[in-house]
């Protein structure tokens, strides 16, 4: 059965991973490679914040303590959050950025498709909206792998690599651990394991029409369901906390 | 057609408050009037998203950092919007990128000013977009029609900007003391640069006079200037904030604010290059021009062999 606990922790996987990935897509702004783009990097930051902000609040609620979704972005240490790993690596290039994008966005797209029928009324509200956002930015980071993929020489040089850096942390995305079991055996949260099959049939063709091999990798990094994560995430944290870290008794 | 035909079918046009189309005929001197203000217009809004952007990965709260990325994303799209008004004229938008990457474009002035701490980005929207729409709304009535309606569309976006960044300083009026004199301090950093933004007064104004014959600028530097003094500086003494003029004071008889004298000396100092970020902004469009070179190549490539 589904504690208490374990719907908090399960939000907190969702608020961090909009949250987190929301915040390196907002490095973004004013560094894309033509205005159009950076205006939809703009775009995408704001859909992963928008998602963030209704997960934590929600999180919050469930929690009891009073806190709000600020508390929870702003006053959380680093071995409190349980975004994927993948969503805290740098940027790298616009090619780093698709590959990451595609990744995450056709996980995300399974993902919420399949917490729309969720028997937690709220989250299958959030999630209602989250598909349809996820939809468009794997459209958007699909389109993208064509063209880098079969645009260059060094277009698809880069790509590949994107795809050889991120590979790693794609193990990640579907691990379950007990609480996530018993979510998804409550119909509450969503079996990552059937989602596996699933994301392999979206993405292995695109890395096709793209001209890109799947990379072989010998492990797949884990951790951030246990809150263990890479040393990006301390970064991140202290630049995104700063303000509300240095004055606590201000409110903005 | 020849010459003397062109000057009349404009000059008629432009007697009876008639819009100047793309296809219109125009004088050479107006076109390149045009082009050269519009691809400025548009390069500031654009540059514009650096001080602004410097501040998205700290934004103190998810509400906060919603509406900046929003904020700055409506600038990104005006700086599209302009490119596109003066392509009308027949210039392309990598031709003026290469014009602001020689020096030969300018962008607005303000931008070369540093966005220190949060409080700054309260006094860019507040300030500055306050400056901005004063400035855009009196070009909704200017002569090219492209221009003049691409002010009426990003004059709505505008009032936001100012009423968010307005926010953010009432809010820190109403917080702690160190609140308090953060906004006390972006205040009277973006006060005078603001006022700068109109340009010279009028008595040294070089390229007003044709500009004002042709009806592209409609009010003048020092009407545009009193006319922004006069409605912030009530805004900000109703939150508490102290503008940082000892000689701004009430005049009844013109029943305006006289203020005190702007640093013009300042202003030719960071108009020639040497603002507190004048390197940092162009070092930072050219680098990040340059390194999505590849990114429009390969977009480019793709489109041609997809195209057969
Ligand atoms: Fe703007
Ligand atoms: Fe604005």
């Amino acid at each position: 059965m589904t504690t208490h606990n374990a719907l908090y922790k399960y939000l907190l996987f969702l608020g961090d991973n909009g949250l987190i990935q929301g915040h390196r897509l907002s490095e973004l702004c004013s560094n894309g490679p033509i205005l159009e783009e950076d205006l939809a990097m703009t775009n995408l930051a704001l859909d992963h914040i928008g998602r963030a902000q209704a997960f934590l609040k929600y999180a919050g609620e469930v929690e009891g303590k009073g806190r709000t979704e600020d508390d929870l972005a702003y006053k959380r240490g680093e071995r409190e959050f349980y975004n994927n790993l993948i969503a805290e690596l740098p940027n790298g290039d616009f090619a780093c950025t698709m590959a990451r994008m595609l990744i995450v966005s056709s996980f995300e797209y399974l993902l919420f498709t399949a917490l729309c029928t969720s028997k937690n009324a709220t989250i299958a509200a959030i999630a209602a909206k989250a598909v349809k956002e996820a939809k468009y930015h794997f459209m958007h980071s699909r389109d993208w792998c064509y063209r880098l993929g079969k645009g260059t020489e060094e277009s698809h040089r880069r790509l590949q690599n994107g795809f050889n850096e991120f590979w790693m942390f794609t193990g990640e995305l579907f691990e379950m651990d007990a609480d996530f079991a018993a979510l998804a055996n409550d119909g509450i949260g969503a079996d990552l394991t059937v989602l596996k099959p699933q994301w392999l049939t979206l993405v292995q063709p695109i890395l096709a029409d793209s001209n890109i091999a799947i990379p072989n990798v010998d492990y797949m990094q884990t951790g951030s369901r246990n809150g263990i994560h890479t040393e990006y995430l301390g970064h991140i944290l202290s630049e995104m906390q700063y303000l509300q870290r240095a004055y606590p008794d201000a409110k903005w | 057609m020849n010459t003397t035909e062109t000057k009349s079918s404009f000059q008629d046009k432009l007697d009876q408050d008639l819009c100047i189309e793309p296809k219109d005929t125009m004088p050479d001197e107006y076109r390149k009037h045009l082009i050269r203000q519009i691809s400025q217009h548009a390069h500031s809004e654009v540059i514009g998203m650096q001080p602004e952007g410097n501040w998205i990965t700290r934004a103190p709260s998810l509400r906060a950092k919603q509406i900046l990325l929003a904020k700055i994303q409506d600038e990104g799209g005006h700086g599209l919007y302009l490119y596109s008004t003066a392509e009308t004229l027949g210039i392309s938008r990598e031709e003026m990128i290469e014009q602001l990457h020689t020096g030969k474009a300018k962008y607005s002035n303000i931008f070369n000013y540093p966005a220190l701490t949060w409080a700054d980005i309260g006094a860019i929207g507040w300030l500055v977009d306050g400056a901005a729409i004063v400035n855009q709304v009196s070009l909704q009535k200017t002569s090219y029609g492209p221009y003049a309606r691409a002010m009426v569309r990003i004059c709505k976006e505008e009032s936001f900007h100012q009423r968010q960044g307005y926010e953010i300083m009432t809010n820190m009026m109403k917080g702690t003391k160190e609140q308090q004199e953060m906004a006390q301090d972006a205040m009277n950093r973006w006060w005078w640069p603001s006022l700068m933004m109109f340009g010279p007064h009028d008595s040294d104004s070089p390229h007003s006079g044709n500009a004002f014959v042709w009806k592209i600028k409609r009010k003048s530097n020092d009407e545009l200037r009193q006319r922004f003094i006069d409605k912030t500086v009530q805004q900000a003494e109703t939150i508490g904030l102290t503008i940082p003029d000892s000689d701004l004071k009430w005049n009844e008889t013109k029943n305006c604010y006289d203020h005190g004298e702007i640093n013009w000396e300042e202003f030719r100092r960071v108009v020639n290059g040497n603002g507190p970020c004048n390197k940092q902004r162009m070092t930072h469009h050219i680098k990040v021009h340059n390194e999505g070179a590849w990114v429009r190549e390969a977009a480019a490539a793709y489109a041609k062999a997809n195209a057969k």
